[in-house]
This record gives C-alpha cells, structure tokens and sequence, in this order.
C-alpha cells in the first residue's frame, strides 16, 4: 500500500484537532471571606456530573503565619491547580499544608496537584483511599472524562497523629471521628472558632451515605454540638453562621432516613417502593433529596433488610 | 432458559446466521431504539403479536447506584389477564432476568438485577390471548454488572450462608397478601475469571395445600442474594409454602404464614 501526502496530512489533522476540539471548560472558583483569614469556596449542591466537573465539595482556605492552608482539595488535578492558584493569590502564601478530610474523590482527587508530602489526611482515610481510590478514579473519568484529564490517584503523604497542627501561631484543632465515612477529619480554627466539618456536616443539601454507618455518625455529630465553635463550613451546602443549624438538618435527615427505611422494611416495601416515598416538607429546603434517598436505599436497604426479616428457610434434608 | 427459550434462541442464530429471516413477523419499531429490540423480539415472542403499551409499568430509581444491585419493580394489575410477565434488560450479556408466571397472584414482580452497561431495562406481560405488551426506559450503567465477581466472592463467605432464607408475608386486602422473600446465593455469571454459572434457576410459592400461587424461571441477571417480592392470592393467616432450585439441583425450601395484621404502611 501507498501512502501519499495527502493521507499523512489527513493523519496529522485528526491528532491536532481531537484535544482542541476536547478541551474541558475551566472551574469556576469564588472563595468567600466567612471569617477573619478564612475564606470558603461553595461547590455545586448538586450530583457529580459533566456541567458541573463534580466540583460540589466545599473548600476552605485558611491564611496563616506559616503558608496557605486548604481543608479539601476538589475532584481533578485541574480543580487543585487552579485552587492552588487561587488561593496563594488570595494570601500572598505558598500553600503549606492541604488536609484531606475523608476518601470521597469529589474532596480528595485534588491532590494530584500538590506536594503529597504536605498533604496530610487521618491513617483511616489513607487506608481507605489506597483500598477505594482506584474504583473512585474509574467512576469519576467515566463520569466526568476531560475534566479529569491528568488526574493521577495520590495518596497524602502524612498522616494525622497529633490533635492539633501550629502554623506560625495559628493553630488548628484536628478532630477524628467517622460515620460517614471510616475515618472523618473536622477542623477547628482556635483563633475565629469556625468549624470544618468535612463531610459530618450537610446544609441545605440532602447527605450522602455510600460509606456511612449512621450510630457512628450520630455520635460523631454530639461531638461536633459539644464543641465551643461559633461557625460552620460543611462539606456540602451553603456556610452556617449559627454553627448550630448543619448539625440539627444533618441529624434530622440521618434520623428519618433510618426510621423510614427500617419502617419500608417492616411494612413488605422493595427498593423501588422505599425510594419513592414521600419526603417530608421540612426538608424541602435540602436539595438532591430524592437523589440521595434512592442512593441510601441502595446503601442500606440489603443491610436493614438481613436484619429485620426473619429467616424462614427449613434444614435441608 | 426455559426449553421453548432456548429452542427459539438457537433457531433465530440458525436462521440468521443462513441468512434467511428468521420470522416473517414485523415487530413495532423500538421507541427506545435500541440494537437488540428485533433480536430479543424474535427470542422471546416469535410470532406471537407485540406492542408497547405503558400500562405495563415497570419502576425503577433515576440512578444506578450499585450496577451489581439494581431494584426493579413491574406492575401489571391495571391490565387484565396477565399470564406471565418477562423482565430482561437488552444489553446484559444475560438479558432475562425473571420469567415469572403469576398463577394466583397478581402481576407484580419486584426484584435486583446486574446491570453490565447502559441497556433498556423492560417488562413484557403476555395476555391469555397470547399477545405480548412491552414497556421499558434506558438506564445508564457504569458496566461491570455481570462481569464483576459478586461481593460474596470477594469476602469469602458466600458458603457459609448458602440457602439461608429470609422473608415475611402481609396481608393487603381479603385473600391479597405481599410475599417477601431474600435468599443468600452467590448467583455467579459464568462470566467472571474461571467462576462457573451458579445460581437460582426456579422458584414456586404454593398455598397450604400446595396449590400452585405462582411460578417463576431465574437466570444469573438476578443480583447476588436475590430479593423477590410477589403479591400472592392468600388472604390473612394462610399459610404459603417457597420452593426453589438452583444450577446444581441444591433445593430451597421456606414457610410462611401471612400475617394476621397489615403492615401500617400500605
Ligand atoms: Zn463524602
């Protein structure tokens, strides 16, 4: 076979056209000062999908004496370079330090972008992202492709073992607790005592159980209402100056999604049916709602199910 | 498959691999345009006739969450003398996942199936005239469905809990009842690594006195632990017995008795 100009030409055109015709769109970042050297980015109160990135997690910035630092990192390399930017021009610091708060990639797929050796997470969330990360990384190219591009599985290169982190003066109380996920990280800020609550805390925005265990999280939210804070970042939805309103809507929706899935199980409903039950007006304002319910049944109907249903087979003989 | 399946299965790849076609019939055009609505047509309804009617309504959540597990519920009653109602899903590698004849039972099947990629999920009810009504929407799947070894296998553990059954039976009116049942099967593909095809082929739910309630056909689509809720013609009280087999002839066998009181919802 020949191979003319023309062929090698038509060859050479594809290969340059493909990225600029697949170029992603760039993030959208508009960090909010919410107190005195902190500012939050609000992700989308929406599902991960293509028009949003899965840029939904909320992010905070943090300036201190000793350098920039970030309480989650965004879902894609490009999300972290860009945070990155943003955030050093915000303060004039090189980021020192970017914490992970849990294995969820929507918070921690960031990190691609930075230094792993100042990214620091709980040993639980590492352990958990070395198991998960790869799954995660799949679901997320497949959902999200171009915005991915790049985007490398890391894992944070220090573990968290003290309960509190000095930078310059500034200092951050690191709380371990879990539930809704293994291992879940929350933040103090001692000198505005505003609250990072990571993914504990949702607002206005339906919480996500793929990974939870719910008495865990209970217990981990009268932690977090026990504190002396004064404000809250959650991990979804919009800030929350009473540091008090995230932790009551978060609690409530927990209560009723466990309540009302054990009361399907009880009363013969399937899947489906449970899924589509009626969500109380209360929770109106919460948005993704139904999404998040059709997705905690899929969590944690198979589990209510085992326990609640009594066995009826007969010895085989 | 059933042997009727299996024999027009074999004899639409006969035909079509001759080149001839393989029935003179004209099936509707697919409003879900999908590639394999002619193929499975011919399988699964050869001449008989075929339309879409939406009165089969089959439910399902927005979203996979979980390929491996995906609630599917059909419901038939708004239409009158279903005989059997089949629920496959076009792009699995196993497309039927239940086909199920209600006896004495409503025409309600709820159950889990594998998703193995975006597909049409459907339902297709067949009259006593032997007429076919089909409904269905398109699911986006992220794929690994039926081609991912099933929890079970990754922990270990299916062994220790095969044949454990769960369930429970409420009444929903005189001589109506809803009949859940769980079973713990691994329900292997025979798609995965060297894991060969294992799983539920049959299930029966007769009354007390073992009359036939209703009967169904299982094929490994059916998710791992397969869940099956069924609304039985077994008023409060009665007793309602649960037979089933699987690949390598182990048989399951269950008793319950509808209760005495409904549930508070529904
Ligand atoms: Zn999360």
């Amino acid at each position: 076979m020949r191979i003319d100009r023309r062929t090698l030409l038509g060859g050479f055109a594809a290969c340059f056209a493909l990225p600029a015709i697949a170029a992603p769109p760039d993030y959208r970042i508009d960090p909010v000062a919410v107190a005195d050297g902190i500012w939050m980015i609000h992700g989308a109160d929406a599902p991960i999908e293509p028009g949003n990135g899965g840029a939904i997690a909320n992010i905070a910035i943090i300036d201190t004496p000793a350098g920039t630092v970030l309480c989650d990192s965004g879902p894609s390399l490009r999300y972290g370079r860009a945070l990155r930017m943003v955030a050093e021009k915000l303060t004039g610091k090189p980021v020192a330090r970017v914490y992970v708060t849990h294995l969820h990639p929507d918070h921690g797929m960031g990190i691609a972008a930075f230094d792993p050796a100042i990214v620091a997470a709980l040993p639980g969330t590492i352990d958990d992202m070395r198991r998960d990360g790869r799954g995660f990384s799949d679901a997320m190219y497949r959902m999200l492709n171009d915005w991915m591009r790049g985007t490398e599985l890391v894992l944070p290169g220090q573990p968290i073992i003290s309960d509190v982190e000095d930078f310059g003066g500034r200092r951050l109380r690191l709380i371990a607790l879990s539930g809704h996920s293994a291992a879940d990280l929350a933040l103090v800020d001692e000198r505005t005592g505003l609250l990072v609550g990571g993914d504990l805390l949702f607002h206005d925005r339906a919480p996500s159980t793929p990974t939870a265990d719910l008495s865990a999280w209970r217990a981990s939210l009268d932690r977090l209402a026990a504190l002396d804070h004064k404000a809250t970042i959650p991990g979804h939805g919009p800030f929350d100056p009473s540091g008090r309103e995230a932790i009551a809507q978060t609690r409530d929706w927990l209560d009723w999604l466990e309540a009302t899935l054990t009361e399907a199980v009880r009363s013969g409903l399937d899947m489906v049916e449970a899924g589509d039950l009626p969500i109380p007006d209360r929770f109106a304002t919460m948005a993704a709602a139904r999404y998040e319910l059709q997705r905690s049944v899929s969590h944690l109907y198979p589990g209510i199910e085992a326990r609640l249903l009594p066995r009826i087979d007969e010895p085989a003989d | 498959m059933s042997v009727k399946l299996m024999i027009r299965a074999g004899l639409a790849l006969l035909l079509a691999t001759s080149g001839l076609p393989a029935s003179a019939r004209a099936y509707p055009t697919d409003p879900l345009g999908s590639p394999m609505w002619q193929a499975h047509a011919r399988t699964l309804f050869g001449d008989d006739p075929v339309r879409f009617d939406p009165r089969v309504r089959v439910a399902f959540p927005a979203i996979a969450e979980n390929q491996r597990v995906f609630p599917v519920a059909v419901d038939a009653r708004g239409i009158g003398g279903v005989v059997r109602i089949i629920l496959f899903a076009d792009l699995n590698p196993i497309p039927v996942a239940i086909d199920y004849r209600p006896q004495a039972a409503e025409p309600y099947l709820a159950t889990r199936i594998k998703l193995d990629q975006r597909t049409p999920v459907r339902a297709a009810v067949q009259l006593a005239d032997g007429q076919w009504l089909v409904s269905g929407r398109w699911i986006d799947a992220a794929g690994g469905g039926c081609s991912a070894p099933p929890v079970s296998r990754v922990k270990g553990d299916w062994a220790q809990h095969l044949g454990e059954m769960r369930g429970e039976a409420w009444p929903t009116g005189p001589g109506a009842s809803r009949l859940r049942v769980t079973f713990r099967h691994p329900m292997d593909t025979g798609l995965v690594d060297n894991i060969p095809t294992y799983h539920l082929e049959a299930l029966t739910v007769k009354s007390g006195g073992g009359r036939v309630l209703g009967s169904m056909e299982i094929w490994a689509s059916v998710a791992e632990d397969p869940a099956i809720t069924l609304l039985p013609k077994a008023g409060a009280g009665e007793p309602l017995r649960i037979e089933a087999r699987d690949t390598n002839g182990r048989d399951y066998r269950a008793a319950v008795t509808v209760a005495k009181q409904s549930a508070p919802a529904r």
